[in-house]
């Protein structure tokens, strides 16, 4: 009982990722009717970010090792620390939380500028070519971040309160070794106010009704004399965005590097797919969906069974889906069904 | 095109093979003559030819050809491993144990169009090769990659003698120059071949199941078993250039299936041309060219070529130039394949022709004024 609850847990998280990533995706396709596999990318520049504003708020000068009387010792000390004592330490301990401010504007500019640039353009065009030139971006944008960043992943660490364990176990009564990671917990419930946000966003504003409404039949709202391109433009910036934060909440977790963004690329469109094209609430429900299904996929006594299980259970389920039930989990019946 | 001679196949098939045969002539000077540098560009060029087959005839978008490159791979050096050290078997055996994954995938994936099948076969992909990265290991020998050992059995050919054995042909080394020309030879089989389907019948169903797959299916065709055919010679295509690879270097790893290198191969027949005859090989020349001087630069070789320039000017070209060139050779990959497919989505061969009618067009307007001139003195 206590691993399977711990299984669940641990598939959340990762679940969690992958249902903010896909929600992007989906969201995209679902109104601009684009295949954008270039959203791995977007990932990647979010938990960039992150990288970005660490470095910023670490730049240190050097400064005379106090500690050590003997001989003059020097250390690198951050401006941060020096102008603000404590609180400037506290500053950096904070740095990924903190990115999120630095990641909705960076991640919003990055979107509109890419649909406007260049997804714009591809509307018309076949989705073979969709793929190809956003294929080329994801590309172009791994090595640019590879090139300044280099080709390691770079250790970004959550704020020293979360460094622990929760001891769910506890809480819930279901024994001591049930425990769980701080900063897990808090990605999951972060990953959950953000769908949550995105739905209530589309849900409840007049803005959302609009877009809602694109998605399911663009040319009557045109017609209605809306500017539906104009929308669809900043859903793709809000696309953007909810990638960029997955990644930057996602930092602590994995060491980003410049090629996360392909890795988790091709999951996310498994996820689409299983949660059907174009249905938000089908990317959400797969994403955990599949999360958890690996999660139990990677236990040793499953492994036993089954060897290699593990590795491909999402892409197994992924075939298994497409051909049996094309349209996914959720998808709208005809949307394509081909 | 007023020269009917070069329409008939046969001349066209004896100008490649001229070609081919005589790459180390003519591509010495522009420094890409050495064996090693070749046998890629054939090898990749047969990968390209057999996808264009797929890719260009039906438009089907497979993003998991990198599956039957690296079963190639294994076959061969298995083949090398176990039978004997003659590449003839070691390459026959890579076709058919690839055809038969695709027949395999082909089958299940086929069953879908468009994206689906696009996102079907890069399923099957990371599939085979995260399989290959763990529990295959016996077979593939994971991280490390299969390779040849001292101990391994060689039933035909018996014990070795000191080292390890190289590849041959009834004795004849595949190293070097013999290594290319043997590629060289698939090359050209390869390439009559997908010649012969371009201009057969069953080619001509191809395109039309591109163009209209519902009017096809209305005329009372079944197109399922003609894309399977397709799919499984293309993928019978990408074996072989994995044999290959195995011939020219006798080892095979895992990361020959990554999704990546389907897309390299992707790449390569768009950046040619999908759907014509030469542009795949165009590509795949063009990537591995490129690929070959561009890595290979780096900021000590750029100021020699930029030394003209006055100082200032110098290192800023470089800092720029420097990006592309060496590690960031990716880069401009990116975004050269970014730009032919937004502004030339039929490659090379498309710039090739529109190039030549804008030529054309400057001379026959030019005629025309001659026309119109001496239509006046009269």
């Amino acid at each position: 009982m206590d691993a399977i609850f711990l299984q669940i847990l641990n598939g959340l998280d990762k679940g969690g990722a992958y249902a903010l990533i896909a929600l992007g995706l989906t969201l995209v396709f679902g109104t601009l009717g684009v295949v954008n596999f270039a959203h791995g990318a977007l990932f990647m520049l979010g938990a960039f970010c992150a990288i970005t504003l660490e470095k910023i708020l670490t730049i240190s000068m050097k400064v005379k090792d106090e500690s050590i009387t003997f001989f003059d010792a020097y250390k690198e000390q951050p401006y941060l620390e020096i102008w603000f004592g404590d609180f400037g330490t506290t500053i950096i301990d904070w740095s990924v939380p903190i990115s999120i401010l630095l990641a909705i504007p960076v991640m919003l500019l990055i979107g509109l500028v890419m649909e406007r640039g260049l997804i714009k353009h591809f509307y018309k065009r076949p989705h073979a070519e969709q793929i190809l030139v956003t294929f080329g971006l994801a590309i172009v944008l791994q090595e640019i971040v590879k090139s300044f960043f280099g080709a390691n992943p770079i250790p970004s660490p959550a704020p020293e309160i979360f460094s622990g364990s929760a001891p769910i176990g506890v809480l819930l009564g279901l024994g001591e070794s049930v425990v769980y990671p701080w900063w897990r917990l808090i990605y999951l419930l972060f990953s959950g106010i953000i769908i949550f946000a995105v739905f209530a966003f589309l849900q409840f504003t007049t803005f959302g009704m609009v877009v809602r409404a694109g998605m399911h039949d663009r040319e009557t709202v045109g017609l209605l004399g809306i500017n539906v391109e104009h929308r669809f433009t900043i859903v793709f910036g809000i696309a953007a965005v909810v990638a960029g934060l997955a990644g930057v909440m996602y930092a602590p977790i994995l060491p980003p590097d410049y090629h996360m963004g392909m890795d988790f690329l091709v999951l996310s469109f498994v996820v689409v797919v299983v949660g059907g094209m174009g249905s938000l609430g089908g990317a959400v429900a797969a994403g955990f969906l599949l999360g958890i299904l690996q999660s139990f996929a990677s236990m040793n006594e499953v492994k036993a069974i089954i060897p290699g299980i593990d590795q491909i259970i999402i892409y197994l389920v992924a075939v298994v889906i497409i051909l049996v039930r094309p349209r996914g989990l959720m998808g709208r019946k005809g949307v394509m069904e081909d | 095109m007023n020269m009917p001679l070069l329409k008939n196949d046969w001349v066209i098939m004896a100008i490649f093979t001229v070609a081919v045969l005589t790459a180390p002539l003519w591509l010495t000077p522009v420094g890409a003559g050495y064996p090693d540098l070749m046998q890629k560009f054939a090898i990749f060029g047969i990968f390209a030819i057999g996808f264009n087959l797929l890719f260009g005839l039906t438009g089907y978008l497979s993003f998991g050809h990198a599956v039957f490159l690296g079963v190639g791979s294994y076959t061969a050096v298995w083949s090398f491993k176990l039978l004997t050290m003659n590449v003839l078997p070691a390459v026959i055996f890579s076709i058919l144990l690839a055809g038969v994954f695709a027949v395999v995938i082909g089958y299940l994936s086929l069953r879908r169009s468009g994206i689906y099948f696009s996102i079907l076969t890069l399923a099957f992909a990371q599939m085979s090769y995260n399989l290959a990265y763990s529990v295959l290991t016996p077979l593939t020998n994971g991280e490390t990659g299969l390779q040849l050992t001292m101990d391994d059995p060689r039933v035909l050919d018996g014990p070795v003698g000191q080292g390890l054995p190289s590849t041959q042909l009834f004795g004849i080394e595949m190293s070097g120059y013999n290594g290319f020309y043997f590629c060289a030879v698939m090359l050209i089989l390869g390439f009559f071949i997908s010649l012969r389907i371009f201009r057969s019948p069953f080619g001509l169903k191809l395109l039309a199941i591109k163009s209209n797959q519902t009017r096809m299916k209305y005329t009372g065709f079944n197109t399922r078993p003609y894309l399977l055919t397709a799919f499984v010679i293309s993928g019978m295509y990408a074996g072989l250039a994995g044999s290959l690879m195995a011939v020219t270097d006798p080892l095979a790893g895992a990361e020959r299936m990554q999704w990546t290198a389907s897309g390299e191969v992707v790449l390569m027949t768009i950046l040619g041309g999908a759907g014509t005859l030469f542009g795949p090989l165009f590509g795949a020349g063009i990537i591995k060219y490129f690929e070959n001087i561009f890595s290979a630069m780096n900021d000590g070789r750029l100021h020699e070529i930029f030394a003209f320039l006055p100082d200032w000017l110098e290192n800023i070209v470089v800092a720029i130039t420097g990006e592309f060139v060496g590690e960031g050779w990716h880069l401009t990959l990116g975004l050269l394949f970014m730009i032919v497919v937004i502004f030339l989505p039929g490659g090379v061969v498309e710039g090739i022709r529109r190039a030549s009618a804008y030529v054309k067009g400057i001379f026959q307007s030019s005629g025309d004024k001659d026309v119109a001139l001496s239509a006046e003195k009269e």
